[in-house]
């Protein structure tokens, strides 16, 4: 028998572990990749029953997102032959495209709206943190607490008289009240998450930089900004993640000019029949920015920065 | 460099003062220290005359000017922290070009300046590497590097050798104070440690509750303490107290301890109450005969000298002797004085008594 260790896990406890993870991957990861797979579906393998596992691809779900198609005659699609790949895909199904759909502006909305509402409750939430974190301002502690206590209940409890004034203010279904709103809502988050990081960046680097002949802001942007990566980073990710899925908000406040993605998805569901290849590639395409965004941030997540640099 | 003058300086946090009307003058040149236990106020005065922290009334003046309320930009001084503080993510070559950088000098002559300033510390080898991974006496080196890249007016270091290592420790107060004897630059350095202040000051201020309790060389605040506060704080073993009451004319040499007579220094003022005798414990020397006596309680050897232990009837008294010297646990010994470096002080307000040991610290402390 080998013996026991108080810093090394056991074989079977590293194997167990290691089998749990792997169960909590798969039971997360499969609803996800059904969803990719039933983008890549057609309509009929889409709702096949036994479920189909293995399928032919086709674009068709991504097609039909993307444009609005009318029913045509044979004699039509005779007389203008597809002339694009996905002209034939709708053509075999006897409809043409008679223009592109509104996903892509909805999309482009929830890029404006999610990546806007996202820097500014960082720009805020940080300049915030460092005043708490550095600054004598009377009343910190119940200003904090304030801070805090928007998060106390559920936004949407106060979907009402945000929904009254942004009809009195003219911010209905525009682009600036939805950032104005997430930021509101994720600014209490901020500013709590990054006032710990900054708390841990130790004052002396600043001080130093004071005395090596830089300004207060100078010795903020240069010295500062790049400790708190990391913070900064996460907390980016979690207001992205936020604004970017909200739903409650989105279909109260928005209809046309700002409306973002996720209520715009659940409406290709369509009149005619049940279209979920076009969900599917719509929430598919949905997932992508987030992805990419905490993928390239992922570096900034590793700790470690500042190991060394200040003795403690 | 740079004379810095302190004028009446005073800190208040809210209801706590944290300095107490300050006032000293550190020569062009001079090693100076700031000396005294933790919460004293000797940090604090530090960063006001480095302008991290704004004084609340007072004069702060460096090489002429009073730069009391300017920021720390625009002092032209270093700082030296105890932590270090190199900025974490840049190298060390970028962390000593900093300072210069700040001051737009041209790129070449900056590179110049931390190859030269780099060779003076011995750390050319290390300029390309990151400054997490250095030992500590290499980031002290690096802290240094950056402090004296930039020929600033003065130098403020707050306590240096606080995170280090004892053997590094003594090796960079020795590169310290040469560093300094070299460049002649104004030095103000905090220290809670008095041996390090012994050992590196040209003078030496002792704080204490946000008072200056005094200022001077060494040898003056070592042998010549002026309050009962420095005389316990400096010094390992610290001055022995033996507290007694007496009634003294100005003029005299002796005082009465349980009827045996001890000569002290010519007192030059006459004093009347509650007084303790002051001794060091290299200047109590043990007789057979001596009518002043005690009881061994205990003896440290510590190689070339020990110390010992003695229980009198004013309490206890400590004997630094030379440790060839036999001494038995229990033996009743006499003990005698050397008159001339005893120092005695007034038990109500701590302060010592003008004598003719320490009148002419006494005159201007």
């Amino acid at each position: 028998m080998s013996g026991y260790s108080i810093t090394e896990p056991s074989r079977r406890t590293k194997w167990l572990a290691g089998v749990l993870v792997a169960a909590y991957a798969v039971i997360t990861l499969i609803p996800l990749l059904w969803i990719i797979a039933t983008g890549f579906k057609s309509n009929t393998d889409a709702i096949a029953y036994p479920p189909k596992v293995v399928f032919t691809p086709t674009l068709e779900g991504y097609v039909n997102l993307f444009t609005v198609q009318n029913r045509a005659t044979p004699a039509q699609l005779a007389e203008n032959p597809p002339e694009t790949w996905y002209d034939r895909i709708v053509a075999d199904r006897g409809m043409v495209i008679s223009g592109p759909s509104r996903f892509g502006e909805r999309f482009i909305n929830s890029v404006i709206i999610g990546f806007g509402s996202t820097f500014l409750s960082v720009l805020l939430g940080t300049l915030a943190a460092y005043a708490f974190s550095r600054y004598r301002v009377p009343l910190k502690d119940d200003l904090l607490f304030f801070i805090l206590s928007t998060r106390m209940m559920p936004p949407i409890a106060v979907a009402i008289p945000i929904f009254l004034m942004f009809r009195w203010a003219g911010l209905s279904d525009t682009h600036a009240g939805m950032i104005l709103l997430y930021t509101a809502v994720n600014l209490s988050l901020a500013v709590w998450l990054l006032k710990g990081f900054i708390d841990e960046i130790p004052r002396e680097y600043e001080e130093a930089a004071l005395i090596d002949g830089y300004t207060r802001f100078q010795a903020f942007v240069k010295i500062v900004l790049p400790q708190a990566a990391t913070g900064i980073a996460s907390t980016a990710i979690f207001c992205l993640i936020f604004a970017w899925n909200e739903y409650a908000f989105a279909v109260l406040l928005t209809s046309g000019t700002a409306q973002t993605a996720p209520p715009f998805i659940p409406t290709i569901i369509g009149v005619g029949g049940r279209d979920w290849p076009a969900v599917a590639a719509g929430a598919t395409l949905f997932l992508v920015p987030v992805m990419v965004f905490t993928i390239l941030l992922r570096r900034h997540l590793l700790r470690g920065i500042t190991f060394g640099a200040v003795r403690k | 460099m740079a004379e810095i003058v302190v004028r009446n300086l005073r800190k208040d946090f809210g209801s706590f003062t944290a300095v107490q009307s300050s006032s000293f003058r550190v020569a062009d040149g001079e090693f100076f220290m700031l000396l005294g236990p933790s919460g004293c106020g000797k940090t604090t005065t530090l960063r006001m005359i480095a302008g991290l922290e704004l004084p609340t009334s007072g004069e702060v003046w460096i090489d002429g000017e009073e730069v009391g309320r300017r920021p720390a930009s625009q002092r032209d001084i270093a700082f030296v922290f105890q932590m270090f503080a190199l900025y974490p993510h840049m190298n060390v070559r970028r962390n000593i070009s900093y300072p210069l950088v700040s001051q737009g000098m041209p790129r070449a002559q900056v590179a110049e300046r931390v190859t030269e300033v780099a060779r003076i510390l011995g750390i050319e080898g290390l300029l390309d590497r990151p400054v997490g991974g250095l030992s500590g006496g290499d980031r002290q080196r690096v802290a240094l590097a950056r402090a004296i890249v930039r020929n600033p007016k003065c130098f403020l270091m707050d306590e240096p050798l606080g995170a280090l290592d004892a053997e590094f420790r003594e090796r960079m107060a020795e590169e310290l104070r040469a560093l300094h004897d070299r460049m002649g630059a104004t030095t103000v350095y905090v220290t809670h440690d008095q041996l390090e202040a012994m050992q590196m000051g040209d003078k030496i201020v002792v704080m204490n509750h946000g008072v200056i309790e005094q200022f001077g060389p060494p040898q003056d605040i070592y042998d010549k303490p002026a309050t009962l506060f420095v005389a316990g704080f400096i010094g390992s073993p610290p001055m022995n107290f033996l507290p007694f009451r007496a009634r003294l004319a100005a003029g005299a040499t002796a005082v009465t301890l349980h009827h045996q007579t001890v000569p002290v220094p010519a007192l030059r003022v006459p004093f009347d109450g509650e007084a303790v005798l002051g001794v060091r414990p290299e200047h109590v020397r043990l007789s057979a005969d001596a009518p002043l006596r005690a009881r061994v309680l205990a003896s440290e050897y510590l190689g070339t000298t020990q110390i010992v232990t003695l229980q009198t009837r004013d309490g206890i008294v400590k004997a630094r002797l030379p440790a060839a010297q036999r001494v038995r646990a229990d033996e009743s010994v006499g003990l005698t004085f050397d008159p001339a470096t005893i120092t005695l002080f007034d038990a109500a307000t701590g302060r010592a008594l003008r004598s003719a040991l320490n009148e002419g610290v006494l005159a201007h402390g």
